[in-house]
């Protein structure tokens, strides 16, 4: 405990997210286990969508929170993983039969092919000076949407099949159409697991942590809290700025990734505009910079919707409200200071104790 | 500024959910509230005055609010008509049906049906549009829980699953159909498209007539897509029709973006003639969209609310009574549903107290041998095959006087 005490202050909050997500998971992991029942169906069946949200809220809040930059586009990143990835492992189905690999093969390439993606946008937008690159993700996202919705691809013995705007494949028999335009990605096996979705959220927090407490992290929030300060002792804000975004659309795509393999089947519009904003909803209301106060509002933010299923047709109107009263709450002064004022009362209240 | 961008993306957030919302209310006219009340005390009703074992728990996904609610609010209201219907009859096969919300995600839609599976269905009504449906019938078939969709026209969502069937004809089948009958009546020379390409019942249509009309000689001088977030404005899209000369505009869309291109086609002063498919049918209750423009416009339904036959009346009367609408097909699919099951658990002899996995193994081999009455068939009857698909003829309707007649 007096080491807890005596860490540097980011080492600390680094540490108490990792147990806290790892507290999360073993209590979940041991009532799937040991529990008859498990967790309950709903809440089983959103086990791997809560930890694909998680990272991709985590990814955009290195963007948002630690960069400060503003995406509105990461739905698009997570979308490119998803059909991405799944084409991958729908692809290697038979080439790798052991499905952790196939999924851990597909979820790097989802990320490679996000990065690359946030890399060539990058390139431009992020040399600017102001909200561009809130604008330009906009535009991507509704572009990736309206590209991936009208493409055809499909593998067969001879190799991959592309096709754009109207079905033209011809698949051989045993051929595999693994993206469908319209009709979007349908899996004939849902390779993600809750522990894989764990797994990718500890090395999300690792990678994010590590970035931002190193020497380059310390440079991006440099960059973030003034621009001309910053290039005037001679750190390249482009260079930075980059660095965080193209890990953020990554690591979003591994998390579209995740996503995908975990449905039986979903399309291109279900990352749309609105996607993107419930992710950035996601990291407003936990916290800008703030990693688990996003981990904690992704999930409960996802789970929330079902669980006010009570309220029947208003139950959307309810949510909202929620999410409104709860943003009023934390952004409230004279709530956060009795909140302080309570913190340091509980302490002085068991230093007396000890004492 | 943190906290500027807070309430601004909150405010964002609910203004989209609140228009989804709004979006509904707008077009099934004033019955969303009171529906809103009627269909949640009504299953909550029948929730406690059910005993278990003494009722069988048949659950269904829909979109019960958003964009796509008129579908999910009018197979809930149907299915409940029925269910109420059997509950005044007595007997002993009886339902409590629960509807959940899935928003028309595929996603929601399994979070809608987990929902269901904890309240212990032990029938399902699957989902009742196509892409949801694709989801839950997948999960219908791993838990063995026996399927009836009213409405989840895509082939996929009965393929390679013995449990699941449809009470719908599927996608193809209607642009199969829809070639067929204009070739047949000689309805139109020159044939143009208007299509949504982000839809999955919109393109499985248009493949299949493109196909067929191909192999019937039918002249399609061209087609014109849009998308969800394009369906505001048709005049390009009826420009190039008008362009091509066509004189039949064949519309395999919903009845929303239908009517807009109705009206915005009558005021280019444009005039062929329509043809649509089921998702047309709806268009004549669209709020602000003047019936007048929709005349002559023709439709393949399998349902026709101005029926006279006292089956389709009796139902018409007391949804009219319940929701202050007109029911469309599916509303009556939704009925059929209910009441179809209700046969094949007396022909096989289930009974509530039974596993929803025994009730499945019988329901399978029940189904594909019963012949049933409907709302939606016609006097040939309605029967199944084993791979799920429905057998019947759709209907040819033509728009005349803002009713649906019958085209012969």
């Amino acid at each position: 405990m007096t080491s807890l005490k005596t860490m540097k202050k980011s080492t600390r909050t680094s540490f108490l997210t990792y147990a806290m997500v790892v507290v999360a998971f073993v209590i979940v992991q041991s009532l799937r286990v040991f529990k008859d029942g498990g967790v309950g169906a709903v809440l089983e069946g959103q086990l791997i969508p809560i930890c694909a949200y998680i990272t991709v809220a985590l990814a955009l809040n290195l963007v948002v929170g630690v960069s400060g930059e503003l995406s509105l586009g990461h739905a698009g990143f997570m979308s490119i993983g998803a059909f991405m990835g799944c084409a991958m492992a729908s692809a290697l189905q038979d080439s790798v039969t052991l499905a952790p690999l196939r999924l851990a093969i597909s979820m790097i390439f989802g990320a490679v092919l996000a990065g690359l993606f946030g890399f060539l946008i990058g390139i431009p937008v992020l040399r600017l000076n102001g909200d561009y690159l809130a604008i330009v993700t906009l535009a991507f996202g509704e572009i990736i949407k309206s590209i991936i919705t009208n493409v055809y691809l499909g593998v067969d013995k001879d190799g991959l099949q592309f096709s754009f705007l109207t079905d033209r494949n011809q698949l051989a028999e045993g051929g595999i159409a693994l993206i469908k335009g319209p009709m979007g990605v349908n899996n004939s096996a849902r390779i993600s697991t809750f522990v894989a979705g764990f797994i990718l959220v500890m090395i999300t927090l690792i990678v994010v942590f590590n970035l931002v407490n190193s020497r380059a992290g310390r440079a991006i929030m440099a960059a973030r809290d003034n621009r001309i300060a910053a290039e005037s002792v001679g750190i390249s804000v482009t260079k930075y700025k980059m660095m965080a975004f193209v890990t953020s659309a990554a690591l979003a795509g591994a998390a579209g990734t995740l996503y995908g393999c975990s449905q039986v089947t979903f399309t291109a519009t279900k990352f749309d505009f609105n996607t993107s904003i419930l992710i950035l909803v996601f990291v407003v209301l936990g916290g800008l910079g703030n990693m688990w106060g996003t981990v904690i509002a992704a999930a409960a933010l996802t789970i929330l919707p079902e669980a006010l299923r009570e309220f029947a047709d208003y139950r959307m109107l309810v949510y909202a409200i929620v999410l409104i009263l709860v943003m009023l709450a934390t952004n409230n002064p004279t709530i956060q200071s009795g909140l302080s004022r309570l913190i340091q009362r509980l302490k002085a209240g068991k230093g007396g104790e000890e004492q | 500024m943190k906290k500027y961008l807070a309430m601004l993306l909150a405010g964002a957030l609910s203004v989209s959910l609140l228009a989804g919302c709004g979006g509904d209310s707008g077009s099934s006219a004033s019955s969303t509230g009171s529906a809103g009340s009627a269909g949640s005390a009504s299953s909550t009703g029948s929730d406690s005055s059910a005993a278990d074992g003494t009722t069988f728990k048949l659950g269904g996904t829909g979109p019960l609010t958003g964009g796509a609610s008129i579908y999910g609010l009018a197979a809930q209201r149907g299915a409940q008509i029925a269910v109420d219907e059997i509950a005044e009859a007595g007997g002993d096969i009886q339902f409590t049906l629960r509807y959940e919300d899935d928003v028309h995600d595929a996603e929601k839609a399994v979070n809608a049906y987990n929902t269901l599976k904890e309240w212990g269905m032990q029938i399902s009504l699957g989902s009742v549009t196509s892409k949801p449906g694709e989801a839950t019938s997948v999960l219908n078939y791993e838990d063995r829980i026996f399927a009836l969709t009213p409405s989840a026209s895509s082939p996929a969502v009965i393929e390679s699953k013995d449990n699941v069937f449809q009470m719908c004809f599927s996608d193809p089948n209607q642009g199969l159909a829809s070639a067929q009958y204009i070739s047949e009546q000689n309805l139109g020379e020159k044939v143009f498209i208007i299509w949504k390409n982000d839809d999955v019942y919109s393109t499985g249509i248009k493949d299949q007539f493109v196909t067929e009309a191909e192999a019937l000689n039918l002249n399609v001088v061209g087609d014109a897509t849009f998308t969800t977030d394009s369906q505001t404005d048709f005049t390009v899209q009826l420009t190039q029709a008008q362009q091509a000369g066509a004189d039949l505009l064949f519309l395999p869309i919903y009845y929303d973006a239908a009517s807009l291109i109705l009206s915005q086609a009558n005021a280019m002063g444009y005039d062929p003639a329509i043809f649509g498919v089921d998702g047309m049918d709806g268009i004549l209750t669209v709020d602000g969209f003047d019936p007048a423009l929709a005349e002559g416009v023709m439709l393949l339904t399998p349902f026709n609310a101005d029926a006279q036959d006292e089956a389709t009346q009796a139902f018409v009367q007391k949804y009219q009574a319940q929701y202050g609408e007109v029911p469309n097909q599916f509303a009556a699919d939704a009925y059929d549903c209910v009441y179809a099951l209700k046969q094949a658990l007396e022909t096989a002899g289930c009974t509530p107290d039974m596993s929803a996995e025994d009730i499945c193994t019988k329901l399978i081999e029940v189904f594909p041998t019963i012949t049933f009455e409907g709302l939606t068939g016609d006097g040939a009857g309605i029967t199944w095959d084993s791979t799920g698909a429905v057998s019947k003829s759709p209907k040819g309707m033509v728009i005349q006087n803002g009713a649906y007649v019958g085209m012969d």
